[in-house]
């Protein structure tokens, strides 16, 4: 087996008889920052929720580390999404628990720590993402930007290999998406973990992105797959050169 | 005249007229020029340049349709460069998903669609219960992951905060069924029978049904209305990829509450309802207050107050059953929440009343 974290070939997605991409062929190495980009429509959320186990691909195959997550039965698939931290796009915190029960839920579920370390353990996750103190509060208590941040923290609570983020920095000013991505790649750097991002935020993509897909709303199929820099240098497609130029062609 | 469709090298140069008209002849000349192959380029040409309008633009989409199929290329360099640039936006269809196109549904086809979607329905319904037993199977083996605090605040929520307007209904339906039992035994003499109708009544059919009705409207719109909002926000998705089930989670701790606290609800509205009778009987009618307690004693038994307590258990299932559906089945928009919580209350009000209805046939055939 090589280094090769998540395969994903030949995937077909559809809502009904609807078919949003075909033919999708990715691989995303360990510890990597890799970047879904695409058009308005083009199923870059729906190619998540492919990957988070969230929607049954219409054909094709996702594999983590050679195991094809949808030929394995339910108590495998439940194991292998356990190794996943998922931050939502509104961060979709429990709303009926403090941070603290939100971050320690997982914990508590999936762990045999005394209660005193899970304590312990969530302060020093939400200390992580600069909500140290928030404990107590209860989602609806603190800002969007703070959601997100609290909805890092819970992704990392079983310190997962793979986090995936849907469009972070969506809703937030300049300065905390700048934050969020240094946070992104001390995350990556410290835990090693391997990092799948849908976003059109360019400046993110540009400043963290590893490698990246590109998928078309049009053709619906991927229109490209490397590295950023590359893709930069020389675009494949008109329309991936105006997307990373901002609608101009340079 | 010079023929507005002709092939001059292997540029197929169509002027096309600024009446519509001849349209249809015109694609008919076209389509044949096509078939020839002798076309790599199909060049536009305007009648009347000052005087195009969408309607041109409409027919050129027309033919160049029908050109990608030969793979012959548009130019649109001989006609003015506001209409070039307008078609230049219009793009081809996706093939993909031509098929998406369908026509509008007539009246027949829409009233068999509605049916169609009642049956979707009711399998959905099919699989919920089956889930729902599944949940209720790993909390009886004490497998269940949900969270023992959600538990007890529901039970708050449908009990103690829901008495005061269980009070005040019931107490209100005992004073109207004693008012309407009292003009016509009056005729016979025969108010003391006011007491009998008034505890067979509620305890019966009347006090369960109508608790049901205020926890439909109470709860299990609030239940729609969370459980969708958990959909918006992507809650449950979030429950989901932490390996959690929505259904022990979320719905079982709903469904347990109003299952433990119904039966209680309708012992309190029967006790409450015949009180209300009992204040009408002492002050309008005369009867003693002794008098109208024997009365009471006698007319009912314990299988009258156990079938309206069976009933409203069964009661207060439907009612978790048809909220926590609607929620964990609404879609994802501040007006799919609202529809959510309308469905509620509309489908847990009717699956009581056809409840009752069938409870009606069942104890009258085994002669409860």
């Amino acid at each position: 087996m090589d280094d090769k974290e998540i395969t994903i070939n030949n995937l077909m997605m559809a809502y009904g008889d609807f078919v949003i991409q075909r033919d999708l062929e990715i691989d995303i190495t360990k510890g990597e920052i890799f970047i879904i980009m695409g058009d308005s429509g083009s199923g870059k959320s729906t190619l998540l929720k492919h990957m988070i186990g969230l929607m049954r691909p219409a054909a094709g195959s996702i594999s983590y580390r050679g195991k094809d997550f949808w030929a394995s039965d339910p108590k495998t698939r439940e194991a292998m999404t356990r190794q996943f931290g998922v931050l939502y796009q509104s961060g979709a915190l429990w709303s009926s628990m403090t941070l603290a029960e939100n971050v320690g839920l997982p914990l508590i579920s999936y762990t045999d720590y005394s209660e005193k370390e899970i304590a312990e353990l969530v302060s020093f996750k939400l200390s992580l993402v600069g909500l140290a103190g928030f404990e107590d509060f209860y989602p609806s208590e603190i800002s969007g930007g703070m959601k997100k941040r609290a909805g890092l923290a819970r992704a990392m609570a079983l310190d997962p290999e793979i986090l995936f983020f849907d469009e972070p920095s969506a809703g937030l000013d300049p300065i905390s998406s700048k934050h969020l991505d240094d946070l992104i790649i001390q995350l990556r750097d410290g835990l090693g973990a391997t990092i799948v991002i849908v976003t059109h935020e360019l400046a993110s993509i540009f400043a963290i992105g590893d490698r990246g897909v590109f998928v078309d709303a049009d053709e619906r199929r991927q229109t490209a797959l490397g590295s950023i820099a590359e893709l930069r240098k020389a675009p494949p497609t008109k329309k991936i050169a105006e997307f990373l130029s901002r609608g101009g062609t340079g | 005249m010079q023929s507005p469709v002709e092939i001059i090298d292997d540029v197929l140069h169509v002027t096309v007229p600024m009446a519509p008209l001849t349209k249809d002849d015109l694609i008919v000349q076209v389509a044949e020029a096509l078939k020839t192959r002798r076309a790599k380029h199909i060049k536009y040409f305007f009648e009347d340049d000052a005087e195009w309008s969408s309607r041109t633009l409409a027919a050129i989409r027309v033919f160049n349709i029908a050109a990608q199929k030969f793979d012959v290329k548009s130019d649109y360099s001989a006609i003015p460069s506001g209409a070039a640039k307008i078609l230049s936006l219009s793009k081809p269809p996706i093939s993909d998903n031509a098929a998406r196109s369908e026509p509008r549904p007539d009246i027949f086809e829409s009233t068999a669609s509605a049916a169609f979607d009642a049956w979707k329905v009711t399998r959905e319904l099919g699989v919920f219960v089956r889930q729902s037993l599944g949940s209720f199977k790993r909390f009886f083996l004490g497998k269940a992951q949900y969270q023992r605090s959600d538990l007890l605040a529901f039970i708050q929520a449908v009990g103690p905060q829901a008495l005061l307007i269980v009070s005040l209904v019931n107490i209100l339906l005992g004073v109207i069924l004693a008012f309407m039992g009292a003009v016509q035994l009056k005729q016979f003499g025969a108010e003391i029978y006011v007491a009998n109708l008034v505890a067979l009544g509620l305890t019966r059919d009347i006090a369960p049904m109508m608790t049901a009705i205020i926890l439909a409207g109470r709860t299990g719109a609030a239940y729609a209305a969370q459980l969708g909002t958990m959909q918006v926000n992507e809650e449950i998705d979030a429950l989901k990829t932490f390996g959690f089930s929505p259904m022990d989670f979320l719905v079982l701790p709903r469904m347990m509450a109003l299952a433990i606290m119904m039966p209680l609800l309708v012992l309190y509205a029967d006790a409450i309802g015949i009180f209300g009778g009992y204040l009408v009987g002492m002050s309008m009618l005369g009867i003693g207050a002794v008098e109208y307690i024997v009365q009471t004693q006698n007319a009912i038994g314990l299988t009258d107050i156990s079938v309206g307590i069976v009933k409203g258990s069964i009661f207060g299932v439907l009612v978790a059953i048809t909220g926590c559906m609607q929620g964990m089945r609404s879609g994802r928009s501040a007006s799919a929440v609202g529809n959510a919580a309308t469905s509620a209350v509309v489908s847990g009000i009717v699956s009581i009343i056809v409840a009752t209805a069938l409870f009606a046939f069942l104890t009258n055939a085994l002669g409860i």
